[in-house]
């Protein structure tokens, strides 16, 4: 009987002619690179969201026409004043524009962010942790729709006239300054969804207060900062560096002196405020998704 | 009637029961109210009255829109309904013994307690507490308020119910309720008073019924309403018999042509 037992599971290799190398017991996991998972995923949730077309449609309407009423919001209160804290109406609206550009090229790339705390309450997040791919790019990606695009629209619309309107000489030098406000705002914008919604590692039904720095983010940069009372102002510099969105390099563009009394070069901080703040919200995401427990349910 | 009594407690207790996420939409109803506070007080502070408001009165206004988006519903584009019909669940709610509408308006009312109680004094005082404000003293202002705003959250139940009741004919309600989201948060006066709207815009927003759930309740406890009390509660009155009479007609015609999705 013992002789049996080891005789029978022996293979004969009757076939190595082929050279196959030995299936190993787990395949070597080949983890694929975080933008390209994040494209792919994004790709992969959109054809999802285009099998519900006018689903799609509306919502993308929806989303345009919101922006559009919020602009309209704006015009009334022009309607009834002349200039807001001393700026006027073009003045407001090139803040008002670049502000939303910015963040509703933040808002496409990163408001997945907000399924977070869903994802963890679901238990869906553990799933994310086993797969060879970073956990970041899974979250950003998460129920990606490209309704999202149809804020873009009435955004740009709003910058490109707000461009012209203004009584200003535009110069090589101020053109890269409003290229680069878009874009390092998006950039601070991004960071901050990840910043404010990583809250949900500690507290997973507080999401809702992540708002405050983000959507309410976005409402705090479409005014001129001269409206905030100057410690509300301050604290929005330099402990929430809202300020670099759009307010510090359009004074630049717009050629006025800080009614805050900061120097001119911060101006030009927003590059560097973009990529600390970049790194800060890497190093947060790595630190909670270290120490992530599942809720256990 | 007790069973609506019942489904109303119910849902209000399955509404108070998550505390950090009351605390962090009270931290959020506060912080914007902040901010819209200030945005508007750089309006006031060109010009000193702007539709039959002064400064105090903007700022009091302010802080009494973010007490009262949650329990009258306005960042909602739809009712639980909506997500009943997409998912099949409303299978259920059909076979239930009692009103189809008024199941789902005492379920709304629970909701609309629970962010009442949770969610409506504390952005109101804070305000008050760093902004100089305008509250009345005398009680029947008060009183008038708590049935205007009644009548404001019947009103925007009978519209959500509405576009819920779509979801039998689009199969997801999703869409049309992001575009009544969108429209509600404008024509209610969340973004900016209905009151400084000039002209055409005016006109039509005071007309349409989303002024009535925001914009009347709050002009009726200020008193900076042009048309006296009686004439807003007609007002309200008018546009919750329309729309929850239509919500019942749709309700009817629904039920003929039920398709149940999932299983």
């Amino acid at each position: 009987m013992a002789d049996s037992h080891t005789h029978t599971p022996t293979p004969t290799p009757t076939h190595t002619h082929t050279h196959t190398p030995e299936p190993r017991l787990t395949p070597e996991p080949r983890p694929i690179p975080s933008p390209a998972a994040y494209l792919l995923l994004t790709r992969m949730w959109s054809r999802a969201a285009w099998q519900y077309r006018a689903s799609l449609l509306l919502t993308g309407t929806a989303q345009m026409l919101g922006a559009s009423l919020d602009l309209a919001a704006l015009l009334v209160m022009y309607s009834q004043v002349t200039t807001l804290a001393g700026f006027t109406l073009p003045q407001t609206l090139y803040l008002y524009g670049t502000t939303r550009l910015a963040f509703a090229l933040s808002d496409v790339i990163a408001s997945g962010m907000e399924t977070l705390s869903d994802s963890i309450r679901l238990g869906t997040f553990d799933v994310m942790l086993i797969r060879p791919v970073g956990t970041l790019a899974q979250v950003l990606a998460d129920q990606f729709t490209p309704k999202r695009f149809g804020k873009l629209i009435p955004s740009t619309a709003t910058l490109v006239w707000a461009a012209q309107a203004l009584p200003i000489t535009w110069t090589p030098l101020k053109a890269m300054v409003c290229v680069g406000t878009v874009v390092c705002g998006t950039v601070i914008y991004c960071a901050l969804w990840v910043l404010t919604n990583s809250i949900s590692f500690v507290a997973t039904d507080a999401r809702e207060s992540a708002n405050v720095i983000t959507y309410g983010g976005e409402l705090i940069t479409e005014f001129p900062f001269a409206i905030y009372q100057r410690s509300l102002a301050l604290l929005m510099t330099f402990a929430i560096p809202l300020a670099f969105v759009t307010w510090e390099p359009s004074l630049y563009v717009l050629g006025r002196r800080d009614p805050l009394g900061l120097p001119g070069f911060l101006s030009f901080a927003p590059p560097v405020v973009a990529l600390l703040l970049s790194l800060l919200a890497a190093l947060v995401w790595r630190v909670a998704v270290r120490h992530y427990r599942s809720t256990g349910s | 009637m007790r069973v609506y009594l019942t489904a109303a407690r119910l849902s209000f207790r399955r509404y108070i029961t998550y505390r950090s996420a009351t605390i962090a939409g009270l931290i959020t109803n506060t912080c914007f109210g902040f901010i819209r506070a200030y945005i508007l007080l750089a309006m006031w502070h060109e010009k000193p009255h702007i539709g039959g408001y002064d400064a105090a009165d903007a700022v009091t206004y302010v802080f009494l829109t973010q007490g009262l988006t949650t329990p009258i519903g306005i960042f909602f584009g739809s009712t639980e309904l909506g997500l009943r019909i997409r998912t099949g669940e409303v299978a259920t709610d059909l076979y239930r013994p009692c009103d189809f509408q008024l199941w789902f308006l005492a379920l709304d009312v629970g909701r609309a307690v629970a962010g009442l109680v949770l969610r409506t004094a504390p952005p109101v005082v804070i305000g008050t507490l760093f902004f100089p404000t305008r509250l009345p003293a005398a009680p029947l202002p008060w009183l008038e308020f708590a049935l205007s705003c009644t009548l404001g959250l019947l009103i925007n139940f009978a519209i959500r119910y509405l576009v819920s009741l779509s979801a039998f004919w689009t199969l997801d309600e999703r869409g049309s309720a992001a575009l009544l989201l969108v429209v509600s948060m404008f024509f209610s006066g969340m973004i900016i008073p209905v009151a400084v709207m000039p002209g055409w815009l005016g006109a039509l927003a005071r007309t349409l019924p989303w002024s009535a759930t925001l914009q009347v309740p709050i002009d009726v406890l200020l008193g900076t309403g042009t048309a006296g009390f009686l004439n807003a509660l007609a007002f309200q009155l008018l546009w919750a018999a329309a729309l929850i009479a239509l919500g019942r007609a749709v309700t009817t015609a629904a039920r003929r042509k039920t398709v149940v999705q999932g299983g």
